[in-house]
């Protein structure tokens, strides 16, 4: 995929495409879910696609990113391949994690996508490292971290922000506002009106956008990224957004009902930008059908590469625990093997 | 065969401290390696609580030796970001008592992510911290809980007991590619021994040191309880021969050399000063019985912290600090 560059033509059409794309990959990711093909958990996006999005069209490609445990989009917005992110949900040894993260630990860390994460509010401080190795090597790269509404309330995330600010550290912290933590809406998890307000602990700037307009987002991270770039530290962003599915497949949500989904559809991120693109003349709502074709296509192709890759052999558990690996694993592997029969 | 390689007694030494051969460790490799650099509480400008770091942040400047906020869970993750980043942090953790504070990133991210990724990322961090009782520093700040992370899946612990394993162990952590806790205990930082002064001199991590050879009963003993029992060894000398084993590599372990000592003497004493229950005794005797079950011809013994806290009151802290008495009445248990 391109670069998605909100001054150009195509680069808007990058953009809603992407969007597409992980509301595709995501209705998908729900309905295999829902059919016992993909095992664990799945946090969906659907819904807050203009966040990911509008950060990646501010970010250059080799900038790093830290996600949560809401990921594929952050995923497909920095530009991985839905091929491999399906087959990784499926657990298969071509997955980007080799079948051994799944949807929590989706990762690609080559293409400075650092992880999806199983733990609430730990990527910041993992995106101030990243920011602190572009920092000491004189690198001309930032480091976002994303974060939920639910994570603002974790010390670590303090901690990273912090220290990020102390250092005067190139990094963007994203928070992607949907309203709840789980099942707690963000009024009863918080003393502050906006999220953004806690920047001003860490002297840093902190803006609330729209996180329902791609643009607006894009804007607001482009500036935080030169601000990072300049030498002056961190920005948060609270990106006021809304998850249309369960906080995970299955969550029967009895903290909200349907007038409330409803009426953030009616700002839905995809439908405002593409009528915006067909106001504008860059689109017609023909072009946009073959778009919604081609990516579904392409969904679809990545849901049968899934179903049909190997799956990773029993032996490759014990691949990987380190880049020097001791005598313990081989012989407790040994031992496990003999216990299990014959492999 | 003592693990000791030729090469280290070969090369020139000098005697110096375990705390100056840690120093010495970390200015080699600060020299050596562009990509290190140091970060903790108080490590620059003060030098270090207990004065470890001392001068570096003279030498090195405050981009490669960073003074950090008291801040443990937001320096061991940025660490651990930075690592998985093309930077190579050597983290100062002020007492390993305060691992708890930062041990979401230490467990979950650090140790879990080139596995969750399927291999797909480096984690190249070093941690250094300070271990043990004896100073009347109290519960908060004497703890040994090198245990938790040998235990730990996906991270590696090393543990001195010499000044030259100190400054071995603590290069060859820099210089590995997985995350390496160094357990330095506070209370041998004064204890003399030769160091080779060859730059590129360091201790393989998983490779146990042969201090004291013996035919009569094995000791493996760690930290401060090296010196105690090579003291020991030689105070019993006219009885029984002791052999003393450093294990200096908790995980991975170097079963290979104690296993073979344990063949050759037939009795194993474990004194580490961690806690008894559950702990870093019961895996090396676990692997010994694995192995050597049938050249066992006693009970093997351990020595360590009977499950307590470390008490405040001198008196109540001798009560419960192992040392080389222990070991003495452990090895005359069974001889
Ligand atoms: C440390 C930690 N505590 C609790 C959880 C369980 N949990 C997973 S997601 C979640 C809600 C997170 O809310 P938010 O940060 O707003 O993200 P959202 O799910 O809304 O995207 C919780 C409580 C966890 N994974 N990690
Ligand atoms: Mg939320």
């Amino acid at each position: 995929m391109g670069e998605i560059d909100l001054q150009s033509r195509d680069g808007r059409a990058e953009a809603l495409r992407r969007m597409l794309t992980i509301r595709a990959f995501d209705s998908e990711a729900g309905d295999r879910f829902a059919d016992g093909e993909i095992p664990g958990f799945v946090h969906l996006y659907i819904g807050e696609e203009a966040v990911g999005v509008g950060t990646c069209a501010a970010l250059e490609s080799d900038d790093y990113i830290a996600s949560t445990h809401r990921g594929h989009g952050h995923c497909i917005a920095k530009g991985l391949d839905p091929k491999y992110m399906m087959a990784e949900l499926y657990g298969k040894a071509e997955g980007y994690c080799n079948g051994k993260g799944g949807s929590m630990h989706i990762a690609d860390v080559d293409a400075g996508m650092l992880g999806a994460n199983g733990i609430v509010g730990a990527g910041p401080p993992l995106a101030t490292g990243a920011a602190l190795s572009i920092d000491y090597q004189d690198r001309d790269q930032v480091a976002v971290g994303f974060l939920g509404d639910g994570a603002v309330a974790q010390g670590q995330v303090h901690e990273a922000i912090n220290l990020a600010a102390t250092w005067d550290l190139p990094a963007i912290f994203v928070v992607e506002n949907n309203q709840y933590g789980e099942g707690t809406p963000v009024e009863k998890q918080h003393n502050v009106d906006n999220l953004s307000d806690t920047a001003q602990a860490h002297d840093i700037p902190g803006l609330t956008v729209d996180g329902m307009d791609v643009t607006a987002v894009a804007e607001a991270v482009g500036e935080a990224r030169a601000r990072a770039r300049a030498g002056d530290g961190p920005t948060l962003v609270e990106a006021e957004t809304y998850r249309y599915r369960g906080h995970y497949e299955g969550d029967e949500e009895p903290y909200r009902d349907e007038a409330e989904i409803e009426r953030w559809k009616d700002r839905d991120p995809i439908e405002s930008f593409r009528d915006r693109l067909i106001d504008r003349g860059e689109l017609t709502a023909e072009e946009f059908d073959e778009m919604e074709a081609e990516i579904e296509a392409e969904i679809q192709a990545a849901v049968e590469y899934a179903q049909e890759a190997d799956e990773p052999t029993p032996d490759e558990a014990y691949d990987d625990m380190f880049a020097e690996t001791p005598p313990e694993i081989e012989r407790f592997a040994t031992v496990a093997r003999t216990d299990g029969g014959e492999r | 065969m003592t693990a000791q390689t030729e090469r280290e007694l070969e090369t020139e030494t000098e005697t110096m401290t375990v705390r100056e051969a840690v120093r010495q460790a970390l200015r080699e490799e600060l020299e050596r390696d562009e990509d290190v650099y140091l970060m903790g509480e108080d490590i620059g400008l003060f030098g270090g609580v207990l004065e470890v770091t001392g001068d570096l942040y003279e030498e090195f400047g405050e981009e490669r030796v960073r003074d950090t906020p008291i801040s443990e869970a937001g320096f061991m993750g940025a660490a651990t970001g930075a690592a998985a980043t093309g930077t190579r942090p050597v983290v100062e953790l002020m007492f390993s008592d305060f691992a708890g504070v930062s041990m979401e990133q230490i467990m979950n991210q650090m140790a879990k992510m080139r596995y969750m990724f399927g291999g797909k990322a480096e984690m190249p961090v070093t941690v250094r911290t300070t271990e043990g009782g004896g100073m009347g520093a109290a519960s908060q700040h004497s703890g040994t809980i090198h245990t938790w992370i040998a235990h730990f899946p996906g991270l590696k612990a090393v543990a001195p007991g010499t000044a030259a394993s100190a400054k071995g162990l603590t290069k060859a952590a820099i210089r590995s590619d997985d995350p390496v806790f160094v357990f330095e205990n506070k209370m041998i930082y004064e204890q003399q021994g030769a160091v080779p002064v060859d730059e590129d001199f360091t201790v393989p991590i998983g490779e146990a040191a042969i201090e004291r050879e013996g035919e009569d009963a094995t000791v493996v003993a760690t930290q401060r309880l090296v010196g105690e029992s090579v003291q020991t060894a030689e105070s019993l000398a006219d009885d029984v021969d002791v052999e003393v084993i450093d294990a200096r590599s908790l995980y991975p372990l170097d079963t290979e050399t104690i296993v073979e000592s344990v063949r050759k003497t037939g009795r194993l004493i474990v004194a580490d000063e961690s806690p008894l229950s559950y702990g870093t005794h019961a895996e090396i005797i676990a692997r010994v019985q694995e192995e050597a079950f049938f050249s066992l011809d006693a009970p093997i013994q351990r020595v360590g912290t009977p499950d307590t806290h470390m008490p405040f009151s001198p008196p109540l802290e001798q009560e419960v600090l192992p040392d080389g008495d222990d070991v003495r009445e452990a090895v005359e248990r069974v001889t």
